[in-house]
């Protein structure tokens, strides 16, 4: 598995690349050189130098190290808003799948309804009930998000479940909990592994896009979405605030999107 | 050959399990609001019942029913009616404790040994597993017991240690049989547990089945395609078309003289080392399956080289023709 992993240069480049910034996300005070928060007024929208790296912002805070604080935010909300959905989303899926009758069809309509929403529009509707904060925009992230991999894993769990060893389970006594748990869900949970790496780009960009909006995460605190907001406004003359938190974003997104088609092929039985 | 032993042993021994009338319909369903356009009858109507240490062989071509016939009888199925008396109490009713218990005594053995384990867990815990689920042995002794199973079944405890793809197919084969043994089992239902192994594994694992049976006193719904293995391991015989039993005898007699001319039929098509080449019966094609089976007449009425006007009209019944031979024929041989 690894091996196949490993010879697509691509996918273990964003891999590389992921790995560096969860690195860059835990060890951020020893990595920036001011206080993402202090404000230098004097120094205000100043270009790319030795003493900031990569500018300063219109309070004169400086950029790289807001960046690096950023990606702590970002990494967090991708981990924890697609750990939310997929745990909804494996426990709906796979019931849904095992027992097929009238659970089948509440779940699955359920599941249908939440496909009619347009999901940005629902996720700004509740940040706007509920009040802007990262919580928030974790939690209905993930609340947003699982109906897809419940219909993924429901899917697989059909597939797997008529497979001879699943009755073997019965035949010896297994309880329903212990063959759903111990037989199916672990040869079923493969492409949920692709959907959930995707899925952590998915949030990280909607959750860029909800700071972006100013619904997200609230200055002074650094995310890549609010820098990007100020960035708008100079962005005639100081194009360092809107370049770096966009490529930060690009790079993020675009690792997270070669390592989940990089687990796809690995997993792809065709190949 | 078993077959000898067949008529002093049969009769004489308690019923094990009784199948009374069993059916298994699955439902056809057409257009969105799934309205049933009809029924595949996969078992339709079947009796029969196997003694304490006796092997019943279960034959047929592909698609008659035979797997599923024996899913219902280890109780992994529901059936659309009828009973499976084990022991005397309809298994379907039991709940709780009491199925537990039955599971316990009735263990199946699967056709595809590639499917039949699950891929993610350890030989170990595969055949740990059913002993866990039912307690039997203390924490300490499951190692022990798990050793002594894979020992029973010709494999080295090594093994134990490794994943399903580390085996062979024949390997593979004997790990379902040790998962089935783990509980003391009574009866074993093996579903073409030969079938997908090569000829010469074929023979280890019947032998090892055979000798597994007189050590233990199990009872076998033997199910298989394979006349020649039936006619080596079964006491009696019942041979399946479309969903019913069409004869059913002792093995013996079942192979000498053979009423039902679906049985005649499947023993001619048994590859035979011949002297002299005589030419092959000419055999209708079959023309109806399981799906598009019509309800009135004997099912096997379009194959049939000795079919008689009754026979479109009528179903035949399964009815003794001699002693402890049954067959469903208006015309038997």
């Amino acid at each position: 598995m690894w091996q196949r992993f490993s010879s697509n240069k691509l996918a273990l480049s964003g891999m590389v690349v992921i790995a560096f910034l969860v690195i860059i996300a835990i060890f951020a005070p020893r990595v920036v050189t001011h206080d993402p928060t202090e404000q230098n007024i004097a120094d205000y929208l100043q270009g790319p130098s030795a003493k900031h790296y990569l500018g300063t912002d219109d309070l004169g805070r400086d950029v790289f190290s807001r960046i690096v604080y950023g990606t702590r935010i970002s990494l967090s909300v991708g981990f924890i808003a697609v750990g939310i959905a997929v745990f909804i989303g494996v426990f709906l899926g796979a019931f849904a799948g095992f027992y097929g009758g009238w659970i089948d069809s509440l779940i699955m309509r359920f599941v249908d309804i939440m496909f009619c929403f347009p999901t940005f529009f629902l996720i700004l509707m509740i940040i706007a009930v509920l009040g802007p904060n990262i919580y928030n925009v974790m939690a209905v992230i993930g609340l947003t998000s699982w109906p897809g991999i419940a219909r993924l894993v429901r899917g697989e769990i059909l597939s797997v479940k008529e497979r001879e060893f699943v009755y073997a389970a019965k035949a010896i006594g297994a309880s329903d909990l212990r063959i759903i748990f111990r037989h199916i869900l672990p040869n079923a949970l493969a492409p949920v592994l692709v959907t959930a790496t995707l899925g952590i780009a998915d949030a990280i960009l909607v959750e860029s896009g909800l700071s972006f909006l100013g619904l997200g995460v609230q200055p002074p605190m650094a995310s890549w979405g609010n820098i990007l907001t100020t960035g708008k406004d100079y962005i005639e003359h100081a194009w360092w605030l809107t370049l770096f938190p966009g490529l930060a974003i690009l790079i993020t997104i675009l690792s997270y999107n070669l390592v989940g088609e990089g687990i796809r092929e690995v997993i792809d039985p065709k190949q | 050959m078993r077959g000898h032993r067949a008529g002093v042993k049969t009769g004489i021994m308690p019923n094990l399990l009784e199948v009374k009338n069993l059916k298994k319909y699955y439902p056809v369903e057409r257009g969105v609001f799934k309205e049933t356009a009809g029924y595949v009858k996969a078992l339709d109507g079947v009796s029969f019942t196997i003694g304490e240490k006796e092997t019943l062989g279960l034959v047929g071509e592909s698609g008659c029913g035979k797997t599923t016939c024996g899913r219902l009888v280890a109780n992994l199925l529901k059936p659309t009616s009828g009973e499976v008396l084990f022991d005397e109490e309809d298994i379907f009713d039991l709940r709780g404790k009491q199925l537990k218990s039955f599971r316990k005594n009735a263990q199946i053995v699967f056709q595809d040994p590639y499917s039949s384990l699950n891929p993610r867990q350890k030989i170990f815990n595969i055949v740990a597993e059913p002993i866990k689920i039912h307690g039997l042995y203390p924490a300490k002794e499951i190692k022990n017991r798990v050793e002594e199973l894979l020992k029973l079944v010709g494999l080295s405890p090594e093994l134990a240690k490794g994943y399903p793809h580390q085996l062979s197919g024949g390997q593979r084969q004997r790990i379902g049989l040790a998962r089935a043994l783990a509980l003391n089992p009574r009866l074993i239902v093996a579903d073409e547990p030969i079938s997908s192994l090569d000829i010469s594994i074929q023979a280890q694992i019947i032998n090892l089945m055979l000798d597994l049976q007189d050590k233990y006193s199990l009872s076998y719904l033997f199910i298989s395609h394979d006349l020649g293995i039936v006619k080596h391991v079964a006491h009696r015989v019942a041979v399946m078309y479309l969903g019913k039993i069409v004869e059913l005898a002792d093995t013996d007699t079942l192979y000498a003289k053979p009423l039902h001319p679906y049985t005649k039929m499947l023993l001619d098509s048994v590859p035979k080392i011949k002297t002299k080449v005589t030419p092959p019966t000419v055999e209708k094609p079959a023309t109806e399956t399981l799906a598009g089976r019509q309800n009135e007449g004997c099912a096997f009425y379009s194959r049939c080289p000795r079919s008689i006007s009754r026979c479109k009209e009528m179903d035949p019944l399964l009815e003794p023709k001699g002693e402890k031979h049954y067959a469903c024929c208006w015309n038997p041989e």
